[in-house]
């Protein structure tokens, strides 16, 4: 029996052992590090957070960061329940399903070009707003860029999101609904009293991994714009990115520790979800 | 009646989100002189608005032939990327796969799986400065094992695993411990065949995301020879825009191939860490 003990050890230990020293030696090493001067290592307390809370830029990247979640969390959320609901009632609503889940298999770099000549200000977007009467839109030099992120984070994750609802939609017994049939329920009524409640754990928790996949987005910012994008695209990978390339290290410390603490808590939600749902 | 109405808009809807990537596709088929002539108003001097047609006036392999046989630039990131990914699934396949089946089947403390949870959902920003700082003192920085070996440690395939080798029923193994198997017979001729949808559904959403990795090799990586495509096509303007088209056609097929071949697999994978 103590053998067997040792083997199943052995099944974890390499992944555990690279784990270790990839990710939480490391990690103990930064938050030691965030309390500590760059240069020299002496102890400096809260400096570094106080620094980086009082930074400009930090404060625009975490104010875009975050207003960038508040708007596209719930638009990604309303949009992908919609057009599950629909692609259940719709025939051939698989193929359509895929053409929504495309996205997410397509690398960000290989569309790259095709972002830049739709968002262009001379760009086919451009010529179809036009089409339709309405004036062009500088799409990379103004605000409307905060806009290029949402668009193409939704073009990204509505697919995934779909897929998510359409499952949790699939949980409810389909001899429920036919009972409120009988009962004279119409299709809105039914909705209301039967899918949203089922639905409402599996939204929380697609709600929150929406949430956290949305740091993703620096990706498709920095394809179109770049290092330095215009000020409202501007994100906290990016200010990274700046910090690192100026040796920056008790800030990016600092800002890690910090990122990590909002990281933390959003996961303890989703803990919660999970469990919910488990029991459920 | 009620459904057909439905039908029109979601159809365009699907239409739209197909969009990009027929730009992406038809450019690559275009004639440079074409893209030229279209794109004339982007590049700076012309006026109005860029064009596109929905196929090619004069649909050519040119551009395609061109990346392929004369851009030895082309061939190195190229193969790059293919050594990145390999060396991410492969590694995965040989630590991640028996740590999943550990954590599912042999009993460790459940408070191990927690800890892999927690890892799988910390975004890279916060794992960067970190990873950045072993990197360095392993002297790893500037090789392609600076982007594989964090890829094979993600904890996301073996959170994954996890949950499709729980679902093998517990009888099966007993049955096998009572004849007398061991634990690595069980893992190799129990666990290995019957996770084998579930080992696709990850190995899948794996090379996605290796496929696609940018912030990795952007930060560790600062010699260009190493690096993957995903950095070199953004280099690419709209002035050669045949090119970059070509270009990002050819890292476009291997990942639309896959996802044709293997939508259902990929489903499975997206809805497990969520569902019951």
């Amino acid at each position: 029996m103590k053998q067997r003990n040792m083997v199943r050890w052995l099944f974890l230990l390499p992944n555990l052992m690279g784990i270790g020293v990839f990710a939480l030696f490391p990690m103990a090493e930064v938050l030691v590090g965030a309390f500590r001067s760059a240069i020299g290592g002496s102890w400096v307390g809260v400096r570094n957070f106080r620094t980086v809370l009082s930074n400009r830029a930090f404060r625009l990247a975490a104010f875009n960061t975050g207003r960038f979640m508040l708007v596209c969390i719930p638009l990604l959320l309303c949009l992908s329940l919609l057009l599950a609901l629909g692609l259940k009632r719709v025939r051939g609503g698989r193929q359509l399903r895929s053409a929504c889940l495309l996205p997410m298999a397509v690398p960000a770099a290989s569309v790259v070009l095709a972002w830049k000549l739709l968002f262009h200000e001379n760009g086919l977007l451009n010529g179809v707003l036009e089409g339709l009467g309405a004036g062009g839109v500088n799409w990379m030099g103004t605000s409307a860029s905060f806009w290029v992120l949402v668009i193409s984070y939704l073009w990204k994750n509505l697919g995934y999101t779909v897929v998510l609802w359409t499952a949790a939609l699939g949980t409810v017994s389909p001899s429920v609904y036919e009972a409120a049939q009988m009962d004279g329920a119409d299709s809105f009524r039914s909705f209301w009293y039967i899918t949203m409640p089922n639905l409402k754990t599996s939204a929380y928790s697609i709600a929150v991994l929406s949430l956290l996949n949305s740091f993703k987005v620096f990706r498709e910012a920095w394809l179109v714009a770049g290092d330095y994008p215009q000020e409202q695209m501007y994100l906290v990978q990016h200010l990274y990115n700046n910090w690192f390339r100026e040796l920056d290290y008790d800030k990016i410390a600092a800002a890690s520790v910090l990122v990590s603490c909002v990281v933390l808590v959003l996961i303890a939600l989703l803990r919660r979800a999970w469990d919910k749902e488990d029991q459920g | 009646m009620k459904r057909k109405l439905l039908w029109f808009p979601m159809g365009a809807f699907a239409l739209i989100m197909l969009l990009p990537i027929w730009i992406a596709v038809t450019g690559a088929f275009s004639s440079q002189w074409e893209l030229t002539e279209n794109l004339r108003p982007v590049l700076g001097n012309g006026q109005g608005l860029a064009k596109w047609t929905l196929l090619p006036q004069s649909p050519t392999l040119k551009s395609l032939v061109q990346v392929l046989l004369d851009s030895p630039e082309f061939f190195t990131m190229f193969w790059n990327s293919v050594t990145i990914t390999a060396g991410i699934l492969l590694g995965q396949f040989a630590v991640a796969v028996p740590a999943a089946w550990g954590l599912a089947k042999l009993h460790l403390p459940r408070k191990l799986g927690n800890l892999y949870m927690v890892l799988m959902l910390l975004p890279f920003q916060v794992l960067m400065y970190p990873e950045y700082l072993v990197l360095k003192s392993l002297g790893l920085l500037n090789t392609l094992w600076a982007v594989i070996l964090p890829g094979v440690f993600s904890a996301y395939p073996v959170f994954l695993l996890t949950r499709f080798f729980a679902a093998i029923p517990e009888e099966i193994l007993e049955a096998a411990r009572l004849d007398g198997a061991g634990e690595w017979q069980i893992f190799r001729y129990i666990a290995l065949p019957l996770g084998l949808p579930g080992l696709l559904s990850v190995g899948i959403l794996s090379f996605l995301d290796a496929w696609n990795l940018i912030e990795q090799p952007m930060t560790f990586l600062k010699n260009r020879a190493l690096w993957p495509l995903s950095l070199f096509l953004p280099e690419t303007t709209l002035t050669d825009a045949g090119l970059g088209f070509a270009a990002a056609l050819l890292m476009l097929i291997p990942a639309l191939l896959l996802f044709g071949l293997c939508q259902d697999a990929l489903e499975q994978g997206i809805v497990l860490p969520g569902g019951k």
